[in-house]
Formats: C-alpha cells, sequence, structure tokens
C-alpha cells in the first residue's frame, strides 16, 4: 500500500492504495465519486474523462497512486444542485444531448477545457473534439448542437 | 383535456439526474461486506472440460469461494427459454439453452464455466490464472453454411446435426406465379454479424438478506418483471421474496433484454450461498465474447417481376446463425421473414430458415432483430431489377407500394408475436415523395451527379424503404397515483435505458391529469413498485406501457372528478383540471389542489361508502390486439475516395411514420442513434475471428463504433398515420433508424462506383472490402 495525497473537486485526500488501482476506480470506489463511468477501461470510449490538472484524461488509463500531489474535477464539481445547472449541463438538456446519459459525465469533461480554449467553435471544431468520445445513443448530433447551444450560454454575461 | 403535452419538444426529467452524475448505474450500487466476482469463461470454441483444479486458486489471500457446475447441485439446468416458438406448421425446432456454467463442454470462446469470489474484482480476476482446468479441443463448427454437413462435430451431442430450427411459411404460390414473370433474378446475400456494444456493460448485484429472506437483484435488464419471476421459481423463491431493481441503464439495444445470461443466473445464487452481497461487472472484453450478438444471415434470393416493375412474388431461403444455443427462440428469423416484404404489395411469398448452431457466442436481438436482413435483401433485389428493367430505382419502389386504401394489409405469414401478419395501418407514398423532395433526387439524378462525375468525382445516391413491427403485445401495466403534495406518481413495469419514458410518459399523465409534466415522476423497473409487465423490446415501450399509463391516468381523473364534485356539490361535468388543482370551469377560484383531494380521498376516521377505494390511484393495463406496423425511407448521398475507398456520406435523410408522436424531440434522438448504428454496422463494425473460433476484434479498437466524425448531420421529415390499435395513436419507433441503413449505404456506394461495375450484396462492408470487391469486379482477383 501507497499513500497518496490528491486533491479531488477541491478537497483534500489522504489515502493508502494498492500501486495497481486505476484512477477509475480510485475515484468510483474509494472516493464515492461514481458520476465517473467506465465503458472499457482501455483507453477508448472515454466516458471516464476527468480533468487533470485541467486537462481532460482518461482516468482508466491512469493509477490512482500517479495522481499524488495532483488537482483532479470530476463531473460532481460542476454543480450539485439539479436546479441550478452548469450552462453547459443546462445546454445537454435543452438539446437533449443525452438519452442513457452514461457517455455524458466524460463528454462534459472533455468539453470544459475545450471551451475555454474555444469560445466559439465551428460544427468542424466540435466533433473532431468530440472524437475521443463514444456514444452509442445519440449518433451525436444533438451533441453537437449541445456545444454550439453552450458556447452561446457561456458567452454572455 | 386543457393542456396538450403531447406532442411537444419537451425536456427530459430525467437529465438533470444523469447530468450531475447522481444517476444511479448498476456499478454504483456499493454495499457493506460486498465480494466481487469474476467469471473463468472457455478460451476455446469447442473443447471437453476433463478436469477444473480449483486448489491454487483458493489458496490466493482474498479468494473467498470458487464454484463450477459441479458446486450448484440441482440448481444447474439450462435456462428457461425467453420466447417459446410460435406455433408454425410442420417446423422443427431444438431447444437448446444455455447452462449457468458449462458442464463437461464449452461451446463458445467467452462460455462460463467457474465463477470466483474475491474481497476485490483485483483479486478475482488474479485468481483466474491459478486455476487449472484440462480441455480436450474438439475442432469448432464456425460456418454456418456448412454448420449442417455430414461431416461436423456436434456442438449439441443428443442431435442427429447442428440444426436448432426450421420453419417454411409461404403466402400464395410463388413457383406457380413466376413462371408468368418476365424477369427473375437470383442472388446471394451475406449479413454478418455484429455486436450493440452499449457503452455501459452488464452488471449485476445481489444481496440476500437473512433475516428478512429475500432477495434484492440490481441488473442491467431491460424486463426486470420477467427476472424476478424466473429467478424466483429457479431459486425456490415466491415472487414476493425477490426484488429486482433496473436502475438508469447504460444502453440496451437488445441484448439487455436476453434472458437468462449465465451471470444472472450464478450471481444471485452466489449471494444466497455465501450469505453475501456480490458485485459483478462486466468488462469490455467479456462483453465482446459473452453478451449476446446478432445479424449473421446468409440468404439465397429470388424475385420475379413483370417487365414493367411490378414484383410478382419472393422467394427467400436463408441460414440463420443461433451461435450455440438458441434462448430467445425464433424471434430474429420470424422477424426477418415478416419484416422482408416490407412496404410492397407481393401476393407470392415463400420463405424458409434453416436455424443452426454454431461455436460463437448466442445471438439475440440487437436493436432492429433480424429485420435489417429482411429489408437489405428485397431493397437490394428491387435495386438490381431496377437495372435490368431500366426503371428508375424510386420509381421500382413506387410502383409496388401497398396502396393506402388496402389496410389492414394481410401478409399472412406467422410473426414473432405468434399471430398471422397484418400491417395495421399506413400511406407509403408520401413518405417517399418527401424523402426525393428532401434529398432533391432528381436534381441529384440529372444534374449534380453527371457534374461531380465530369470532375472525377465517385458520389452516389442510394433510397430504402421498410416497415417496422413496433409495439407488440402482451400487455404492459401502471399505477397512476396523485400524492400528498399534489405531484404525481407514475410506476410501470418495464424497464428504460435512455428512451426518455420519464418524460414521454410524464406528458401523457400531465395532460390526463391538468399538471406540469415536471411533477410527473415515474419509476421504471423496480418490481417491488409494478408486478406486472414483459419488459422494453420490440419498440414496444412507448406503445404498450404508453397507452397503459394513459388508461391508469385516465382512471385517476375520474376519481379527481368523482370526489371534486361530492366536495364542491357540482356536478363533474362543471369542473375542470388545471394546473394541479380541479376548479369550477366558470369560476376558478373555486378549487382544490389535487394534493389536498388525495388526502381527503384517505380519510383516517369515519365511514366511506361501500365500495370506496382510498386515495386518487388507479391500475390499468394495455394489450394491443397486435403490433403497430411503422415506416419510413431513407435516403443518403455518399463520395468514396478512389485512393482509400473511405465513404464520405455527404447527406442522409430518413423520413419516418410512427403514427402520432408524444415528444418529437426523443423520436429525433431515437432516429440519430438508431442511423448512427446503421451506420456502424454497414461500414464499420465488424466481428472478426480466426479459424479457430476466437475472436479477435474484442476491444473498442479493433470493433470500430463510430464517433462524432463518422456520423453525418441526419436531416428528418415526419408523416404521421395513426395506428387504430391504442387510443394514443401511437406506433413505436425505437428500431426504425437502425433498419434500413444497410441497403441505402450498398446502394449509394455502388452508384458512387458504378463505373467499376460492382454489385454490392453483402454487409458489413470496410474500405478494404470495397477494395476487394472493385478488385473482383474488374476480373482482377
Ligand atoms: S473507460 Fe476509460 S476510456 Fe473507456
Ligand atoms: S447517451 Fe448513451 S452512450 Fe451516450
Amino acid at each position: 500500500m501507497i499513500q497518496i495525497t490528491v486533491i479531488v473537486n477541491g478537497i483534500t485526500h489522504t489515502l493508502q492504495v494498492e500501486p495497481r488501482l486505476l484512477l477509475s476506480d480510485f475515484l468510483r470506489q474509494d472516493l464515492g465519486l461514481t458520476g465517473t463511468h467506465v465503458g472499457c477501461e482501455h483507453g477508448v470510449c472515454g466516458s471516464c474523462t476527468i480533468l487533470f490538472d485541467g486537462d481532460a484524461v482518461r482516468a482508466c488509463l491512469m493509477f490512482a497512486v500517479q495522481a499524488n500531489g495532483h488537482e483532479i474535477t470530476t463531473v460532481e464539481s460542476l454543480t450539485t444542485d439539479m436546479e441550478r445547472l452548469h450552462p453547459i449541463q443546462r445546454a445537454f438538456r435543452e438539446t437533449h444531448a443525452l438519452q442513457c446519459g452514461f457517455c455524458t459525465s466524460g463528454i462534459l469533461m472533455t468539453l470544459i477545457p475545450f471551451l475555454e480554449k474555444n469560445p466559439d467553435p465551428t460544427e468542424a471544431d466540435i466533433r473532431q473534439a468530440l472524437t475521443g468520445n463514444l456514444c452509442r445513443c445519440t449518433g451525436y448530433q444533438h451533441i453537437v448542437a449541445a456545444v454550439q447551444r453552450a458556447a452561446q450560454l457561456q458567452q454572455k454575461p | 383535456m386543457a393542456t396538450r403535452y403531447f406532442g411537444q419538444r419537451i425536456q427530459r426529467n430525467e437529465d438533470p439526474r444523469l447530468l450531475t452524475g447522481q444517476a444511479l448505474f448498476v456499478d454504483d450500487v456499493m454495499l457493506p461486506r460486498l465480494a466481487h466476482i469474476a467469471f473463468v469463461r472457455s478460451p476455446h470454441a469447442h473443447a471437453l472440460i476433463h478436469r477444473i483444479d480449483t486448489k491454487s486458486a483458493l489458496k490466493r489471500e482474498g479468494v473467498i469461494a470458487i464454484f463450477t457446475a459441479e458446486d450448484l447441485g440441482d440448481y444447474w439446468q439450462p435456462a428457461p427459454i425467453v420466447v417459446p416458438p410460435p406455433p408454425i406448421q410442420d417446423m422443427t425446432f431444438n431447444k437448446r439453452t444455455q447452462p449457468p456454467l458449462a458442464k463437461g463442454k464449452a461451446r463458445f470462446v467467452g462460455e462460463p464455466i467457474a465463477v470466483i469470489v474475491a474481497e476485490s474484482r483485483y483479486i478475482a480476476e488474479d485468481a483466474i490464472r491459478d486455476m487449472q482446468i484440462e480441455y480436450e479441443l474438439l475442432s469448432p463448427v464456425l460456418d454456418i453454411e456448412h454448420a449442417l454437413d455430414a461431416n461436423q462435430p456436434l456442438i449439441h451431442d443428443d442431435l442427429p446435426d447442428n440444426l436448432g430450427a426450421h420453419v417454411v411459411q409461404r403466402k400464395g404460390d410463388y413457383d406457380r406465379a413466376a413462371q408468368s414473370a418476365d424477369l427473375i433474378i437470383k442472388r446471394r446475400f451475406d449479413y454478418d454479424r455484429g455486436t450493440a456494444a452499449a457503452i455501459e456493460n452488464r452488471g449485476i448485484v445481489a444481496s440476500w438478506d437473512t433475516r428478512d429472506q429475500r432477495l434484492t437483484i440490481w441488473d442491467t435488464t431491460q424486463a426486470p418483471v420477467p427476472i424476478r419471476n424466473g429467478l424466483a421459481k429457479l431459486l425456490g423463491l415466491g415472487e414476493n421474496q425477490v426484488r429486482v431493481i433496473a436502475p438508469f441503464i447504460g444502453g440496451g439495444f437488445g441484448p439487455k433484454v436476453m434472458m437468462f445470461y449465465q451471470e444472472e443466473l450464478i450471481v444471485p445464487w452466489v449471494a444466497m450461498h455465501l450469505g453475501r452481497p456480490v458485485k459483478w461487472i462486466e468488462d469490455r472484453a467479456e462483453n465482446f465474447v459473452g453478451t449476446s450478438h446478432e445479424r449473421g444471415q446468409v440468404h439465397e434470393s429470388e424475385i420475379a417481376l413483370t417487365a414493367d416493375g411490378k414484383i410478382i412474388g419472393v422467394k427467400d431461403t436463408f441460414i440463420h446463425d443461433c451461435g450455440a444455443y438458441i434462448p430467445y427462440g425464433l424471434t430474429l428469423p420470424l422477424n426477418t421473414q415478416c419484416t422482408l416484404l416490407g412496404c410492397y404489395d407481393v401476393q407470392h411469398y415463400t420463405t424458409e430458415f434453416e436455424a443452426v448452431f454454431t461455436n460463437k457466442t448466442l445471438v439475440a436481438p440487437y436493436r432492429g432483430a433480424g429485420r435489417q436482413h429482411g429489408v437489405f435483401v428485397m431493397e437490394r433485389l428491387l435495386d438490381i431489377a431496377a437495372k435490368e428493367l431500366g426503371i428508375d430505382r424510386a420509381e421500382i419502389r413506387r410502383r409496388n407500394l401497398i396502396p393506402p386504401d388496402a389496410f389492414p394489409y394481410h401478409n399472412e405469414i406467422i410473426y414473432q408475436d405468434f399471430a398471422p401478419l397484418v400491417y395495421d395501418s399506413g400511406n407509403y407514398e408520401p413518405s417517399l415523395d418527401k424523402a426525393l423532395e428532401m434529398i432533391d433526387y432528381q436534381d441529384f439524378i440529372e444534374n449534380i451527379q453527371p457534374q461531380l462525375k465530369a470532375e472525377g468525382r465517385y458520389v452516389g445516391i442510394g433510397i430504402a424503404t421498410y416497415v417496422e413491427g413496433t409495439g407488440i403485445g402482451p400487455y404492459e401495466g401502471a399505477r397512476v397515483q396523485v400524492m400528498g403534495n399534489g405531484k404525481v406518481s407514475v410506476v410501470t413495469g418495464i424497464g428504460t435505458q435512455g428512451q426518455g419514458h420519464f418524460t414521454s410518459f410524464a406528458q401523457i399523465v400531465a395532460d390526463q391529469l391538468g399538471v406540469e409534466v415536471c411533477d410527473v415522476s415515474i419509476t421504471t423497473g423496480d418490481t417491488n413498485l409494478f408486478y406486472w409487465g414483459a419488459g422494453t423490446f420490440a419498440s414496444r415501450g412507448a406503445v404498450v406501457a404508453g397507452n397503459a399509463i394513459n388508461e391508469a391516468a385516465k382512471d385517476v381523473r375520474q376519481k379527481i372528478l368523482k370526489l371534486a364534485a361530492e366536495k364542491l356539490h357540482v356536478t363533474e361535468d362543471e369542473l375542470e383540471l388545471t394546473q394541479g388543482v380541479v376548479h369550477l370551469k366558470h369560476n376558478p377560484n373555486i378549487f382544490i389542489a389535487l394534493g389536498d383531494l388525495a388526502t381527503q380521498a384517505n380519510p383516517l376516521r369515519g365511514a366511506v361508502k361501500p365500495g370506496t377505494e382510498p386515495g386518487l390511484e388507479a391500475t390499468n393495463y394495455f394489450g394491443p390486439e397486435r403490433g403497430a406496423t411503422a415506416n419510413g425511407v431513407h435516403a443518403a448521398i455518399v463520395e468514396v475516395d478512389p485512393d482509400t475507398f473511405d465513404v464520405h456520406i455527404l447527406r442522409y435523410v430518413v423520413v419516418h411514420d410512427c403514427g402520432n408522436v408524444i415528444n418529437p424531440l426523443i423520436l429525433d434522438g431515437q432516429i440519430h442513434g438508431g442511423t448512427a448504428q446503421g451506420i456502424g454496422n454497414a461500414f464499420y463494425e465488424k466481428l472478426v475471428y480466426d479459424d479457430q473460433g476466437h475472436l479477435l476484434s474484442i476491444s473498442l479498437l479493433d470493433y470500430l463504433l463510430p464517433n462524432a466524425m463518422n456520423i453525418p448531420h441526419i436531416e428528418i421529415g415526419h408523416e404521421v398515420t395513426p395506428s387504430p390499435l391504442n387510443p394514443l395513436g401511437i406506433k413505436g419507433a425505437g428500431e426504425a433508424g437502425a433498419i434500413p441503413v444497410g441497403p441505402v449505404f450498398a446502394q449509394a456506394v455502388e452508384d458512387a462506383l458504378s463505373e467499376f461495375g460492382v454489385e454490392i450484396r453483402e454487409i458489413p462492408l470496410s474500405p478494404s472490402r470495397l477494395w476487394e470487391l472493385v478488385q473482383q469486379a474488374q476480373g482482377k482477383v
């Protein structure tokens, strides 16, 4: 067992973990943050996407010990209040950009830094940005619309 | 009804929970003392199992128990069949279903052989490597066309050969009618296996409460009530002792309605046996071999036509791949038979299939469920006929459409709901016209395509029609209750996997009771809250459960009016329900809030009239006499890169008629998603086996699910022909998007590559396969 200290959604956690524990399992099982989903555990589907020091990464491709001393942000950080959704979440709801919702957390976490860097993306930019996240339900069209809508919402002061 | 939410593009009630990561999926269930399960699966497609030695695995620290078939005692028996075959004359059906753990013989790669229970999944997986199992390899049966050959090994030793089922069905007399044909076309068509690959894999958590003597199971199933009933019986419990919860499910698409998966039989048994809660979550590699596949068929087909392109008859003989067992009866090949004739008026049809066992993962419905194959055959036959007869592809379709006055239209052969196939209603020509108009068919053929070809570009157009049998019986039910806080609770027995039931069902109730959609809370998939039902499959949730909910809500409306009339000393027709209150029509200031009325409907003292039921609550059921037939047309324009043979979809149009639409926003989503799966199936996804029956494509790196760059913007048009078979006039829509994509894609690519003379008779395609077909057509190989 190895002791690690990780800041997750602003809270510092110090825990003992096995060196082989996946970061995705650490977040879900040790910290109970089950909003991060696991669809493949080999880095393709993108459902486990989180922010690692601000960058979108796949939690299933990292070990928890690699997060020692780093800052992690999961979907739970966007809001805890279902009545006051984050603009990206609102845009997803307005445009029906999720069906089963299993892929959604990972997609939201991919989009947070994307929209920060690209506040006014084209459809092609958006589709390119989404290629690392598989969604089996929506055919992506409403997700693309959601990103356009989120960009609008975020530009409004 | 004052407000009409029915038909509105309303945002979903379920989204806030999903968007904030608060929705409960099966893998999110964490319980005290939870133990974890890993399955030991056969690495061989066909092998005798001589000996299983668990000793060293049991020694590993953290391993709690290991069970093999021998340990199950009387519990070991082949799973019950999900769908018994319908009564069709002279058919053969050899029922062979999967056992919970293989005993003596493994019949496909991935078949569970033993179950390891450990303190963590990591340890359970470590222990898989400690297992010593002695196999004797048998040669596998992999090629469906040779599965019945005399020299083939037997998959089920007690059968004379590898035949699972044989069925012949007839409408009219094809052989006699075909004698008058001007043209007969015969072709072979291949439609290979694929897999649904929901992003959430399967999973089961089971907990046995020894004090309460009750079993709770969280299961990624589309059919919680049948799972509860079946497991209770198998485990020797009453239905009241078993609670199955299907919480949020991360995509179903059919495979999650297969039952009973081996894991579904084992995990609850282990929980009871050990007296400890246990969890099994499928990983992606297991999903590729352990979750049902679909599609695999080879057709030898023929169509007889007159010189002006009228279809005289069709004859189709096919082999259907069952995989190692046949738990889902004949649903898939019957759907193929019953969907093949599509929108067309065909008086003579002979259809025959042999369903054969192979040493591969078992085959059960995946979105479309056998319908794709039929549509592919028919649409391709028409394309080939159009070419031979010099008739335009759209025109040959138009000439054969069933006219609107011919409904109900009888196709006579037996459908998956055990009754002769009848289309309830339809008006097909407007859908065709709209699709042609939306895609600018004439302009493309006459102007755009020649111009682009002159520029050296390879562009083509495809158009295909289809019907989808939806909303079959037997029945669903629901209980609707106005609660003391004025909100409405609805419970139903089906499961939900992203179809928006929490919203579309709420819209129906909101209209009946005059409340807001967000004030109606729907619970699906908890057998303690609703006992009865069959499940979500065959695009039936909205039709069957939706109408049951409508009936129950109507009953509650009556109760509200009756009680409010008594309380306000008026007649019922003086009352109106809006905004959560019941008020006088002529004076809205005199009202009772529904929540208060609900409280008054449940008095604590005093007397009630005989026969009075407490509360504002009603339960009702709906069972349609038969399924409702939806229809549609897909059209696409594609461009093929002549160097890489990559295909770029330039435009994709869907015109769809599923009767009255509850929520067009949700319907659009269903069509987008289905079409995307169809595109994946047509061009990206392929299950590749080696010659020993090992699946080689067992990761998402090898089995390519389409991403956001592979799926085009889909343009949707709607027609509305209500179904006369249910009060809401709706038809199902869940599978429509996926059904006709194969033939549209094949036709458009063939058109784009017309100068090479390629004829496409198979799905899936890929750039390399297209290149091969072009080489073949040019006589280079
Ligand atoms: S679970 Fe991490 S990418 Fe799929
Ligand atoms: S919404 Fe189901 S996988 Fe994306």
